[in-house]
């Protein structure tokens, strides 16, 4: 399988997006590209299962070479693991969804729908790429069109927020930047190919300055404590697809790249900082869900508690060990879908009450059965209700970090549970308030989901059922690569 | 009488130059500016044919500069009046205090 | 082990069927039941149930009768299981079905009373708006329940144990509307959360030292006192408790929060703010002694810590009392019944917390068990009863009740023998349990003992304050106009549960269920039941002296006892702690600091990065002027500097 397809389908889809001449015509078009990638997507996952199962053991498959800069040794080269095709059919799940939540945007339509797609193309590219200036490239493409996303389509205080999350993630990927031309001219012979900078040994001072840049780089994208105030306001103001590509795919970014560059290329840099990584994802945990406990706000509650769940991810990260880390990415995939859902769902319910204060809601199951029970699926699986695919994600964290048998990763270990409580708190306390309880007056006459909604939901629903109720395929998918990466920290 | 030299023609284009910065610098009239500049250009056209005169007779360089600085003046010239003739018709005024919308 | 049992392919999918049916319920009436089978929704999940229910007892016969037993002794048969989820090598997940004596009675009963209300509720729901949810979420813990029984692996365990805790929060919060039914169902799920929080924690440092999550596995390990893991479970300690004691205390958190035991039972009288069905079924017979199994479960384990089955042991007896206190004074049917429950539960907790492992020492074990099967029957019994009468009546209070023996005559009869049965008269079903766990307590504490025993006399005088306040007292009231006993449908299941409530006794249960899979021989000692039949007897006198007729007696008793009967009235308070915690001290000095610390510091000290750049922007601006002179002026200075610097400076 040609691994361009997946940069070209999207830049083909925007591209037509542009010459169309409608509204209904640009719709049709971003939703037959979404679905396209969808399709897409899964071809990935069955070539890349086939390829498996054939015997292929090599590292990264369906490899893609170009030498871009020679002289540089920049070369456009991509490929997949199974981390990488997990991350990139969360990617293509949220995309679809995202397309299908907002079919009634009217401002300016087909400007929206061409950012949406170029996020999708900047999300596929980093996925894929093995080079570290490419995925540079393709994360500033992923970055740029939130500016304009919020900023045009957002609500409240949009310019503010869109302001403050354009300088704090460029902030992020200039550390990123920083770090890449460190580990650049740090490592034996300048190259950015990620391939090859993780066979060579780079001297551990470098990795000593370079990791910290790379990861709080990276993890500014994630909502690394105390680098996480975007993470409220950027969601708040962002129109709904907006927030949902923001939480779905762009703070996955932020999680792979520690992941993949961070981590890997740099393993005794992440040895070293291993546990103030530890300390600052679980304050994010902890101090995310107690501040979600305060929030009126739907969507500030589901960005609060963003912070606490992408918490669990660099916590995965930190814990080294590989069953904290394939938890880690099963969170990714896992808190991508669920809180795309969740973010769809407070955008249903905002058109139809107009308000987002979950105290001037109520009863909600009454006029709008279809969104509330998603709304309940959606709030039980960020509680980690099994079944679903937080609880996985969260369990096999937990597992992995309890093989850590000193006293320090047990603490942590114990207070990021402690987390399971607090969620089950807020999370409760926003269901009860909005879905049950005596109905509003100005409620009694709203309508329930429309197709494009309810297809929205089941799509992102139908993802988070499949890991929860058989987790053992994204469990298969992603425990050998993250064998190789642990055995690089665990071998160095 | 003395023979005028080097110093002295120096001396002359130096005294253009600074009158012509002088110019530049304090009037706000766009075409006074511009006549301001060439006065510059025509001091930098002066040291260029002096020192041909004086320092290397026998070569023609420094004449074929001063060759290039009147063609470059002409033509900034000409660009310099077009805009400054369509900035008086959108502003009608030359006066460079005026233009400044595309202040920050 | 599979080898050995021929039980042919036929017995693997039953099993397979009997928690998928009801799951299979769920997801029909939860997608479809809304509009397609809407009238239908309420027979189509019965007979779910009820096929359900027909395979667990096709299977319990054939595992006690047939094929169970090898050389005398109950095996431990997982004829299906696979990989769920795999952690690391040796550590993972897996699902299965695991057949034993305690599991297979569990299967019964938890199929029995389901199907009882099952049936029931097609005529106590009849006609609600959202009767197919109802019948859903009925699936949905139904098949959780199983899940959780019939689990071979301790995290399938929890996964399921979480499963119930949200049906229940489903099915307590089926009145949506109502805020009381809001903040119950809410105080149930965070409540059993918190617990389930010890639960997973226990799981963890159980695992760890194990290195299995697989429940034979791992009692197997952790029961040999040679084995490395062992050895280093007991060996391990933080702040002078061995890891292995550190862990089961956390489980056991898990399992006294889900069986609503003293500290972690406030939320088992508000849980009964769900539709009476519902309350008979998760709050009396089934979901609240999920504890009491995850205990009886992990027995061997528990029984290689002392510490760990005192605690057992000391929080049951705690609680059986402090809820029999409280179940005296209380005024609403339900909530008598609701904290009777956490009192017997309390009972089959100390109970395991007496018992040793094996042979006469199991006494314990097979008594709570034993008790758990009887207390299902007769309370799930009670349970429904009390649904027929608040049918009846609309109301919950005492108050409003009295004098319906002439309007509910079957209700009436069926609810004495519950009582009967609770309160221990042979020889109805309670009467055995209860001697056997009495015994079991006399055998090992004598302190247990005797508040057990007088814990058992105030059972029978609660009960019977019930019984004659709903059925006896004042006669006068007049129910003429309302309708009748509620059909055929909940009268069905009462007499069936009253027949089991009277003769369950009678099953041999130390033949099939005990500590080691071999039969127990229960030695009865008639001396020894003089004691709490006689205490049983008084209290149930005492009650109808206070209750039968209508008189003021119950009051100046109430009266001269003011102290202790307003600390009871009011479940001492303990509510009123947890809310001084959460609301008081969680909010207000963690949750709050936390809002105010992300909004004022952590996003300040970016807006005042932000503000500072504009500051010092604000400040050099005015360089960038966009006057062309100015910039000359700048462009001269910098050329004669420079110039000056080349001359003059540097040569």
């Amino acid at each position: 399988m040609n691994l361009t397809l997946l940069i070209l389908l999207p830049l083909l889809t925007a591209v037509a997006i542009l010459l169309m001449r409608n509204d209904a015509q640009v719709k049709w078009t971003a939703l037959m590209g979404a679905s396209a990638q969808f399709v897409l997507a899964f071809c990935l996952l069955f070539a890349f299962r086939k390829e498996r199962a054939l015997g292929n053991i090599a590292q990264m498959l369906f490899e893609f070479h170009y030498q871009w800069f020679p002289s540089w040794h920049i070369s456009f080269h991509l490929g997949v693991d199974g981390i990488s095709v997990a991350m990139i059919l969360l990617t293509a799940f949220v995309v679809i969804a995202g397309v299908l939540v907002s079919w009634n945007v009217t401002k300016m339509t087909k400007e929206f729908y061409f950012l949406l797609i170029l996020l999708s193309l900047g999300a596929y590219g980093f996925f894929m790429s093995l080079d570290l200036f490419v995925l540079f490239f393709f994360l500033e493409i992923a970055v740029i069109p939130k500016y304009l996303l919020i900023g045009i389509w957002g609500s409240g205080k949009k310019e503010y927020a869109a302001n403050k999350l354009a300088l704090m993630l460029m902030g992020g990927s200039a550390l990123v930047l920083v770090g890449l031309l460190g580990v650049y001219f740090g490592a034996p012979n300048h190259n950015f190919d990620l391939m090859l900078l993780s066979s060579m040994h780079i001297p551990i001072a470098i990795q000593k300055i370079c990791f910290p840049l790379l990861f709080v780089g990276f993890g500014v994208f994630t909502a690394l404590f105390p680098f996480h105030t975007w993470v409220p306001d950027g969601h708040s103001s962002a129109p709904t697809a907006g927030s949902m590509f923001l939480a779905g795919i762009s703070m996955k970014l932020g999680g792979y790249g520690c992941l993949r560059v961070a981590t890997y290329i740099l393993p005794d840099g992440a040895k070293e900082y291993a546990n103030l990584v530890i300390v600052l994802s679980t304050i994010a945990i902890l101090y995310g869900a107690f501040a979600t406990m305060m929030q009126k706000d739907l969507k500030y509650i589901n960005a609060y508690s963003s912070v606490s769940h992408c918490g669990f991810v660099l916590l995965g990260i930190g814990m080294l060990t590989k069953t904290a880390m394939v938890g880690a990415v099963m969170q990714m995939v896992s808190h991508g879908l669920m809180t795309a859902l969740f973010f769809a769902v407070i955008g249903m319910i905002y058109e139809r009450t107009h308000t987002r204060q979950v105290n001037e809601m109520g009863g909600l199951i009454k006029v709008m059965p279809f969104i509330t029970t998603v709304l309940f699926i959606v709030g039980l699986c960020s509680l980690g209700l099994p079944g679903l695919s937080g609880f996985v994600a969260e369990m096999t964290i937990f597992m992995g970090s309890w093989q850590n048998a000193d006293l320090f990763h047990r603490v942590a270990t114990i207070a990021a549970c402690m987390s399971i409580v607090v969620t089950a708190v807020y999370i409760l306390r926003a269901i009860g308030q909005t879905a049950m309880g005596p109905i509003k007056e100005g409620h009694l006459s709203v309508g329930d989901a429309r197709w494009n909604e309810k297809l929205a939901a089941i799509i992102l629903i139908a993802g988070i059922v499949a890991i929860g109720i058989a987790p053992y395929w994204l469990n298969e998918l992603v425990t050998p690569a993250a064998d190789i990466i642990m055995h690089k920290i665990a071998t160095k | 009488m003395m023979e005028p030299g080097l110093y002295h023609v120096l001396i002359i284009s130096t005294a253009l130059f600074f009158i012509g910065v002088f110019g530049f610098l304090t009037r706000r009239n766009l075409i006074t500016m511009l006549m301001s500049i060439e006065l510059v250009l025509n001091s930098v056209n002066i040291n260029f044919i002096a020192f041909n005169k004086y320092a290397w007779p026998n070569k023609l360089d420094g004449l074929f500069f001063s060759i290039f600085v009147i063609a470059i003046a002409a033509a900034e010239a000409a660009v310099a009046i077009a805009i400054i003739i369509n900035l008086y018709r959108s502003h009608q005024s030359i006066d460079v205090e005026n233009a400044a919308d595309l202040k920050f | 082990m599979l080898g050995v049992f021929s039980f042919g392919i036929d017995l693997g999918w039953a099993l397979l069927m009997i928690p998928l049916l009801p799951l299979l319920g769920f997801l029909v009436l939860g997608l479809f039941g809304r509009k397609q089978i809407k009238q239908s929704s309420g027979i189509f999940a019965t007979s779910l149930v009820l096929v359900s229910a027909f395979l667990s007892f096709h299977t319990a016969y054939g595992y006690f009768f047939k094929y169970g037993k090898l050389e005398g002794v109950y095996q431990k048969i997982i004829p299906i299981q696979f990989t769920w989820l795999q952690f690391s090598p040796g550590v993972s997940i897996d699902m299965g079905i695991l057949l034993d004596p305690i599991s297979v009675m569990m299967l019964v009963v938890v199929t029995l009373i389901s199907l009882m209300v099952h049936i029931y509720s097609l005529a106590y729901l009849k006609g609600e708006e959202r009767f197919p949810t109802y019948y859903s979420f009925l699936g949905l813990f139904t098949f959780s329940m199983l899940g959780l029984v019939v689990a071979s692996n301790i995290f399938q365990m929890y996964i399921f144990w979480e499963l119930v805790g949200v049906s229940s929060f489903l099915l307590i919060g089926y009145y949506y509307d109502r805020p009381s039914a809001v903040a119950a169902c809410k105080k149930a799920f965070i409540v059993t959360r918190f617990a389930d929080l010890g639960f997973l924690i226990g799981i963890l440092i159980l695992s760890f030292y194990a290195g299995t999550l697989d429940f034979n596995t791992l009692i197997l390990k952790l029961t040999t006192t040679s084995t490395p893991e062992f050895l280093s479970a007991t060996a391990a300690s933080f702040m002078g408790i061995s890891a292995l004691t550190w862990a089961l205390v956390l489980v056991f958190i898990g399992g006294a929060g889900k069986s609503a035991l003293f500290p972690l039972h406030v939320w088992l009288p508000d849980a009964m703010e769900g539709p009476t069905p519902v309350s008979a079924l998760i709050h009396a017979a089934t979901m609240v002694v999920a504890g009491v199994f995850l205990v009886a479960r992990l027995f061997p384990v528990f029984s290689m810590s002392a510490p760990a089955l005192e605690l057992v042991a000391f929080v049951g007896i705690i609680s059986a009392l402090f809820a029999a206190l409280i179940a005296c004074t209380q005024t609403d049917i339900k909530r008598v019944l609701a904290y009777s429950t956490m009192s017997q539960i309390g009972f089959m907790m100390f109970a395991l917390g007496v018992s040793g492992s094996g042979g006469e020492n199991g006494l314990g074990f097979t008594a709570a068990m034993f008790h758990l099967f009887t207390h299902a029957l007769f309370k799930a019994l009670l349970f429904l009863g009390a649904g027929a009468v608040i049918h009846f009546i609309h109301s919950n209070e005492m108050k409003d009740m009295g004098g319906l023996r002439k309007y509910l005559p079957i209700t009436h009869i069926t609810f004495l023998i519950a009582c009967l049965a609770i309160s221990g008269v042979p020889p109805f079903a309670g009467f055995f349990s209860k001697e056997e766990i009495l015994l079991a307590a006399y055998q090992h504490n004598a302190t247990i003992y005797w508040i057990a025993l007088i814990t058992s006399g105030l059972t029978a005088f609660y009960m019977f304050r019930l019984y004659f306040s709903i059925f006896w007292n004042k006669e006068s009231l007049a129910h003429e106009s309302a309708h009748g006993e509620g059909g055929f449908a909940m009268m069905l299941p009462l007499v069936l549960l009253s027949v089991g409530a009277a003769a369950a006794g009678f099953i041999p249960f130390g033949d099939f269920v005990s500590s080691d899979g071999k039969p127990l021989e229960s030695v009865f000692h008639w001396q020894f039941s003089i004691a709490p039949i006689a205490l049983g007897l008084a209290g149930i006198f005492t009650a109808m002296w206070l209750y039968k007729k209508q008189n003021n007696r119950s009051d100046t008793i109430a009266h001269s006892l003011s102290g202790l009967y307003k600390l009871a009235f009011h479940k001492f308070y303990v509510d009123e702690l947890y809310l001084f915690i959460t609301k008081k001290i969680i909010f207000n000095l963690v949750g709050r600091p936390a809002a105010w610390f992300d909004k004022n510091v952590v996003n300040g000290l970016v807006n005042a990065t932000g503000n500072s750049t504009l500051f010092i922007s604000e400040k050099i601006k005015g360089f960038q002027s966009g006057k062309v002179q100015q910039y000359a002026i700048y462009f001269l200075a910098g050329v004669i500097g420079l110039a000056i610097l080349f001359i003059y400076v540097w040569k």
